[in-house]
């Protein structure tokens, strides 16, 4: 495979038959791994084997891509066919926020949470019409670059780099956190130490190879973290129903869900909408629900990890039958999650709740060791285990759902491997978004613009572990949970680059002084927004009278930023100086597929 | 660069995407929120043993907006060809 894959034509003319194997070779070593725990080898060795051998084909696959060619470092030679660009764009995009968090933040909040589901998806049609095919052909690098072409000079540029920055940055930590959470779990070692140790696996893929090791390491991590997401609800769903689609059987755990409750005096039901923690419809979870729809939705548009994988494409026309893909292959994950979540609780309800807490198994013990995400008290006392003494952590629900409903330790092995492979798939596009900005906008385009290709790549790599270090260190702090961290990344990035991108193509008119004013103060009234609700909220109740404008929460501060972004590059557009004809007739080649993106040959 | 479309046919192309472009844009709203607004009625009714409220969010959606970046990719692949600018 080395040799191929270094050719280039023999390794992607073979690409089914490669990924087809290694898909085939992995079910075959979950199975052997099966038999063993059958044999009575310990959870311990096959939680490991699942952890390393899985990190360790990434770090075979980054190996063997390593490259010293710009194009291939930056857009993976532009030869990644659509289908194979969906994949890879699905691991870049499914992260331990979708992987480990979603299933467990609908556990928990029932409809309302849905809105992660809807606005996960949906962005990906905005994508499609308004941006990828588009960027694909300007055809350059990177997102900033784009910024800087279209909207001439270093100002835009480094704008650009700036939210880019701080919306990667704060979604990167989010990662290594639930790197940490599995790695300390299924290797037994401590939360800060696991970390650094998930690191590793980071860098390995990224360091050496760029975006084209990245590609073809998300590709594979693609096939290992939708096997592993399926598996369990496909099987639950068979053992309860009798019928392996989860998507079919799961009203009926619905039904038993709602009786539950009522035997058990809950009154937020778990399918109602909009209905606050007492089961009343509450106008502040409607608001919210649209909020945080909206700004996930828009921060799916924006966040350049994303965009950038369309870069990567043959043609216009593979990146826009590739956005189709890339959905196809997201929607197979968001469209189980409810039913992994509705299956989580109707197993907690029947099998733990209830229960005399002295006979509770192994894994409540288990999880209660990972720094306090799963507690259990007594609090009256009788021995019995009630809902109120049950404090399961969004987190964790994913996880630990395979032991909570008693299935072999192999499926939470393979779970394990899962959430890793989200992890560290997204931790890998987002260093890589991060560190080709600074390296190739910062450093080449305003530092230092005679730098030498070897110079540049090593600065990229430089660059790369600088990041990734750092990422870890500030994750160890525990900052956040991790849904609450990754919207917040897309709401930074949803304020500042979506108006300067989509009126780039969209409105001609659109004025260098314009786009930079808008993005700053649509970026900047998202920042403050967050930042003071959620580090001074007495200094802002103090400013404001309230503790939060309209009660819409800081995870959807972009809807605060998105029209102020709008309404100032429009209006700042209208009272500066039209663009140049020059201007006009790039973006008139950007707007059709076939030719040269005008300026950029 | 081969031969460029002249002002009139470019203006015509653009006409015919942005028409495709707001024709999806419409019926994404449609679907990320307009359906939603009356997720509290739908429930009540049954759909597929699911409350219809709850089955939209959390598959309904999910389906259209598949469909939606499929159809956008073949019909602008069509116009693209129409007007002769698909890539060589």
């Amino acid at each position: 495979m080395a040799d191929t894959k270094t050719a280039g034509g023999g390794f992607l003319g073979n690409l089914g038959k490669i990924y087809g194997g290694y898909a085939g070779g992995f079910v075959v070593f979950t199975l052997i791994l099966a038999v063993l725990e059958q044999m009575g080898v310990p959870n311990k060795i096959i939680g490991y084997c699942f952890v390393i051998l899985t990190i360790g084909v990434y770090a075979y696959i980054g190996i063997l891509s390593r490259t010293m060619d710009l194009s291939e470092y930056y857009v993976a030679g532009r030869k990644v066919p659509a289908l194979y660009n969906g994949m890879a764009t699905g691991a870049d995009w499914m992260s331990a926020a979708s992987f480990i968090s979603m299933a467990g933040g609908i556990y928990l909040g029932g409809y309302n949470a849905l809105g992660y589901v809807l606005g996960w998806t949906g962005g990906y049609v905005l994508v499609g019409i308004l941006l990828a095919p588009y960027l694909r052909k300007f055809g350059q690098f990177t997102v900033p670059d784009f910024l800087g072409t279209r909207y001439e000079g270093n100002g835009a540029r480094l704008c650009g780099v700036i939210v880019l920055f701080c919306a990667s940055f704060t979604y990167i930590v989010a990662q290594c956190f639930g790197i940490g959470i599995i790695t300390s779990r299924f290797l037994g070692i401590p939360f800060e130490v696991a970390i650094f140790v998930g690191l590793l696996g980071i860098l390995v893929c990224s360091m050496l190879g760029g975006m084209r090791a990245v590609t073809w390491t998300q590709v594979a991590q693609y096939i290992i973290l939708i096997i592993s997401y399926l598996v369990p609800v496909v099987w639950l769903s068979t053992k309860l129903y009798g019928i392996p689609i989860p998507e079919l059987t799961y009203g009926q755990a619905l039904d038993q869900i709602h009786q539950l409750e009522d035997k058990l005096g809950v009154t937020k039901h778990f399918t109602d909408a909009f209905t606050n923690a007492k089961g009343d419809f509450s106008w502040q979870e409607f608001n919210n629900f649209w909020a945080l729809v909206l700004c996930l939705m828009i921060g799916t548009a924006s966040l350049p990890h994303i965009l950038m994988r369309y870069f990567t494409t043959p043609s216009v026309r593979e990146a826009r039958t590739s956005v189709a893909w890339s959905i196809f292959f997201i929607f197979l994950l968001y469209f189980t999650a409810p039913a992994y979540a509705a299956f989580a609780k109707l197993e907690v309800f029947q099998n733990v709740i209830g229960q005399p807490i002295a006979q509770l198994p192994a894994w409540v013990q288990n999880w209660s060791q990972v720094g306090g995400l799963l507690t259990i008290k007594d609090a009256n006392s009788d021995g019995v285990l009630q809902l109120s003494e049950f404090v399961i952590n969004q987190d964790i629900i994913v996880l630990s759902m395979p032991e909570i409903a008693g299935l072999p330790y192999v499926v939470s092995g393979l779970v394990a491997a899962g959430g890793l492979a989200a992890a560290l798939s997204t931790a890998d596009g987002l260093l890589l978004a991060i560190a080709n900005a600074l390296s190739h906008d910062v450093y080449y385009k305003m530092i230092d613009p005679k730098a030498s290709t070897a110079r540049r790549l090593i600065v990229a790599r430089g660059l790369l572990v600088i990041v990734a270090i750092i990422a870890a260190a500030v994750a160890g702090t525990r900052p956040s949970g991790i849904i609450q961290m990754v919207a917040w990344a897309f709401s930074l990035a949803a304020a500042g680059l979506f108006a300067p991108l989509v009126l780039g193509i969209w409105w001609k008119r659109t004025t260098k002084i314009g786009a930079v004013t808008g993005m700053m103060s649509g970026f900047l009234v998202c920042l403050f927004y967050l930042v003071m609700t959620r580090y001074a909220p007495e200094t802002f109740k103090a400013w404001f009278g309230t503790d939060l404008w309209w009660g819409i929460r800081n995870i959807s501060s972009a809807l605060f930023g998105l029209p102020v972004a709008f309404i100032v590059t429009y209006v700042v557009s209208l009272m500066t100086p039209e663009p140049s004809k020059e201007m006009q007739d790039f973006v008139d080649s950007i707007r059709v597929p076939k030719g040269v993106a005008l300026g950029t040959a | 660069m081969a031969e460029k479309l002249d002002t009139a046919q470019m203006q015509k192309y653009w006409s015919r995407t942005s028409r495709l472009m707001w024709t999806i844009f419409a019926l994404w709203i449609v679907f990320s929120f307009v359906v939603h607004l009356f997720a509290v009625q739908l429930n009540g009714v049954r759909f597929l043993g699911f409350p219809l409220g709850f089955y939209m969010a959390a598959q309904g959606s999910l389906i259209a907006f598949v469909v939606l970046c499929v159809w956008n990719a073949v019909a602008q692949n069509k116009i693209d060809e129409e007007f002769g600018v698909q890539e060589d």
